[in-house]
């Protein structure tokens, strides 16, 4: 029987992986992009598995918004990086690099 | 029923309609010659706003079942972060025009990330919470890269969109298992839910994500690290935008969260914030010393300034949150005016950002040298002007709920910061002759932002145009 659990589970091992490829990943501003998509929709699955489990529709509501949101932001982040990519000639995340911060 | 929540939110309404229709206007119509009328406009409507919600005396009212909530804290929120968003649309009219930048995108944008923020004041619920941050952060990205020439505007922008977005992600992963552990989204039944002493684990993973979520957005250490370079990159009235209304905005919603939804659970959360403090405040004391371009030291300001409206947040009460809402006000007037007068500072025509350049420029232009003497006193909090008063209302608010190591670090903190606000008088007044002095192009607006924020520091010693007695009544309905 799968239970609440395994969904949440499954949900934190993706945010964990999201996380990660994000801080992790030195090669290519659109494995950041995925990163943070996957990040979303880890937290997705955990609302819609709440949702579920505690019979109530708001999490499934609450996740319309965040994929509209979603939609959007990879919109605009990829805009930007196109961008970046015509002033630097690169999307290497290393090549990030003109202010040291 | 439904007109009666449409009415509440009308300020919000106006603002986005117009956003939307100038929009439509200036796409269908010529396209560039649009922007110096559209800044015009878009701060007129922004002050108009201002004054409507300030005039309006209506206690508490709630709209669409709880998820808006037009309250006297809601109103001080959003009549700060719309004076200080029209100024600074105002200030760059000028520096945007003579460097091709005035596109009509450009007050649009300001007034959706504007609409945004006053959504995340108003939140009651996690919903309306995640949207209002969104828009208010989707517009900010955008108008970060808004150079589009530019490698450093572009990579502040790319900076901005991933830390933001990470921190957007934070939250919301919160805010599913805060909803999941509570079974609500709406913050009153958050706060039903959430009691001190019986905080479930998840409920308590959960705060701790949304906390973290937000100390991206007020750059709080050691959730900071986009804001130097973002600083650097974005032209400098964007620059200064970043350093006055979302603040104000994210520290609103803070304060909103923290008490409307786990206001039964203080002590909670209560250490996270005092660790957050404490680091901004050293931080941003102690890496803004070897800055010399002033745009990153504005930068580092700014967190050791969050960390200091930390404080008042941190202590859990009445009198921190009143002290918060202070400073924060205190906080912006000091800030449109620093950046007025950067974005003054130019050779040739071309602006200028290393602090070098100031090298005797009192001798120049005694006046605005007084005035940038006054403003960076009062940002380092000298005794006399305003920004030390600031500081003490945080302190005291401290020391009354028991935070007295947390005050006495951020005193040695603010001792170590005077250094580097000091060190630009020390050159204005007393550095050795540079060989490349900068001359300042001034307009009107730019003038009268500078002297007129350096004239407060002073006239605000004696009279306060009603802020802390707005600040006391935001502060009562908040916390309760």
């Amino acid at each position: 029987m799968i239970g609440l659990e395994h969904y949440l589970t499954v949900a934190a091992t993706l945010f964990v992986i999201g996380i990660f490829g994000l801080f992790l990943n030195r090669k290519n501003v659109i494995v950041l992009l995925m990163s943070i998509e996957l990040m979303l929709l880890a937290v997705n699955i955990n609302l819609v598995a709440f949702s579920s489990f505690l019979g109530d529709l708001v999490g499934q509501v609450f996740t319309l918004f965040v994929l509209t949101v979603a939609a959007a932001e990879a919109a605009i982040g990829l805009a930007i990086l196109v961008c970046f990519f015509r002033n630097r000639g690169t999307i290497d995340v290393e090549d990030v690099n003109v202010m040291k911060g | 029923m439904i007109q009666a929540d449409l009415y509440i939110i009308l300020p919000e309404i106006v603002l986005a309609l117009y956003a939307m229709a100038a929009l439509l206007g200036a796409v269908y119509t010529t396209k560039d010659g649009l922007g110096p009328l559209l800044v015009w406009a878009t701060a007129a409507l922004m002050a108009v706003l201002a004054i409507w919600i300030a005039t309006q005396e209506t206690g508490t009212r709630v709209a669409f079942g709880g998820m808006f909530v037009d309250d006297a804290f809601a109103r001080f929120a959003k009549v700060a972060i719309l004076l200080s968003a029209g100024a600074v649309l105002l200030m760059s009219q000028d520096y945007m025009a003579r460097r091709g930048l005035l596109r009509f995108e450009y007050p649009l944008l300001v007034a959706l990330a504007t609409v945004g923020m006053m959504m995340m004041v108003s939140s009651g619920d996690l919903m309306s919470l995640y949207m209002g941050l969104e828009l208010q952060s989707l517009a900010l990205y955008v108008v970060a890269s808004l150079r589009r020439d530019s490698v450093k505007s572009t990579e502040a922008g790319l900076k901005y969109f991933v830390l933001g977005a990470l921190s957007s992600g934070l939250l919301l992963y919160g805010a599913s298992l805060v909803y999941g552990y509570t079974g609500t989204t709406l913050f009153s039944g958050i706060l039903a839910s959430a009691h001190h002493g019986e905080v479930s684990i998840g409920l308590l993973f959960g705060l701790t994500f949304l906390i973290s979520g937000l100390a991206f957005k007020v750059s709080a250490v050691p959730f900071h690290m986009w804001t130097p370079d973002v600083y650097e990159g974005s032209p400098t009235p964007i620059t200064a935008f970043f350093a006055t209304a979302p603040k104000v905005a994210a520290m609103g919603l803070f304060a909103r969260l923290m008490f409307d939804a786990f206001g039964n659970a203080v002590s909670d959360w209560q250490q996270v914030l005092v660790v957050l403090s404490v680091l901004s405040m050293f931080l941003g004391a102690v890496a803004a010393i070897g800055q010399r371009n002033i745009k990153r030291l504005m930068a580092f300001s700014s967190i050791a300034h969050m960390g200091y409206a930390l404080i008042g947040l941190a202590a859990g009460t009445q009198a921190g949150v009143q002290a918060m809402l202070v400073y924060l006000a205190i906080y912006v007037t000091m800030n449109v005016g620093t950046f007025a007068f950067i974005l003054m500072m130019e050779r040739d025509g071309q602006p200028v950002v290393d602090i070098d350049a100031l090298r005797q420029f009192s001798r120049r232009d005694p006046g605005k040298a007084a005035a940038v003497l006054i403003l960076m006193f009062s940002l380092a909090g000298v005794p006399p002007m305003l920004g030390f008063f600031a500081k003490l209302g945080v302190w005291q608010a401290g020391v009354d709920a028991g935070l007295m190591g947390l005050v006495v670090a951020s005193a040695v903190a603010s001792v170590i910061g005077a250094f580097y606000y000091l060190r630009i008088v020390f050159y204005m007044y007393f550095g050795a002759e540079n060989e490349e002095p900068i001359d300042t192009h001034s307009s009107p607006v730019l003038w009268t932002a500078l002297m007129g924020s350096a004239a407060l520091m002073l006239v605000g010693l004696f009279y306060q145009f009603g802020v802390e007695g707005a600040a006391a009544a935001a502060a009562a309905t908040l916390v309760n």
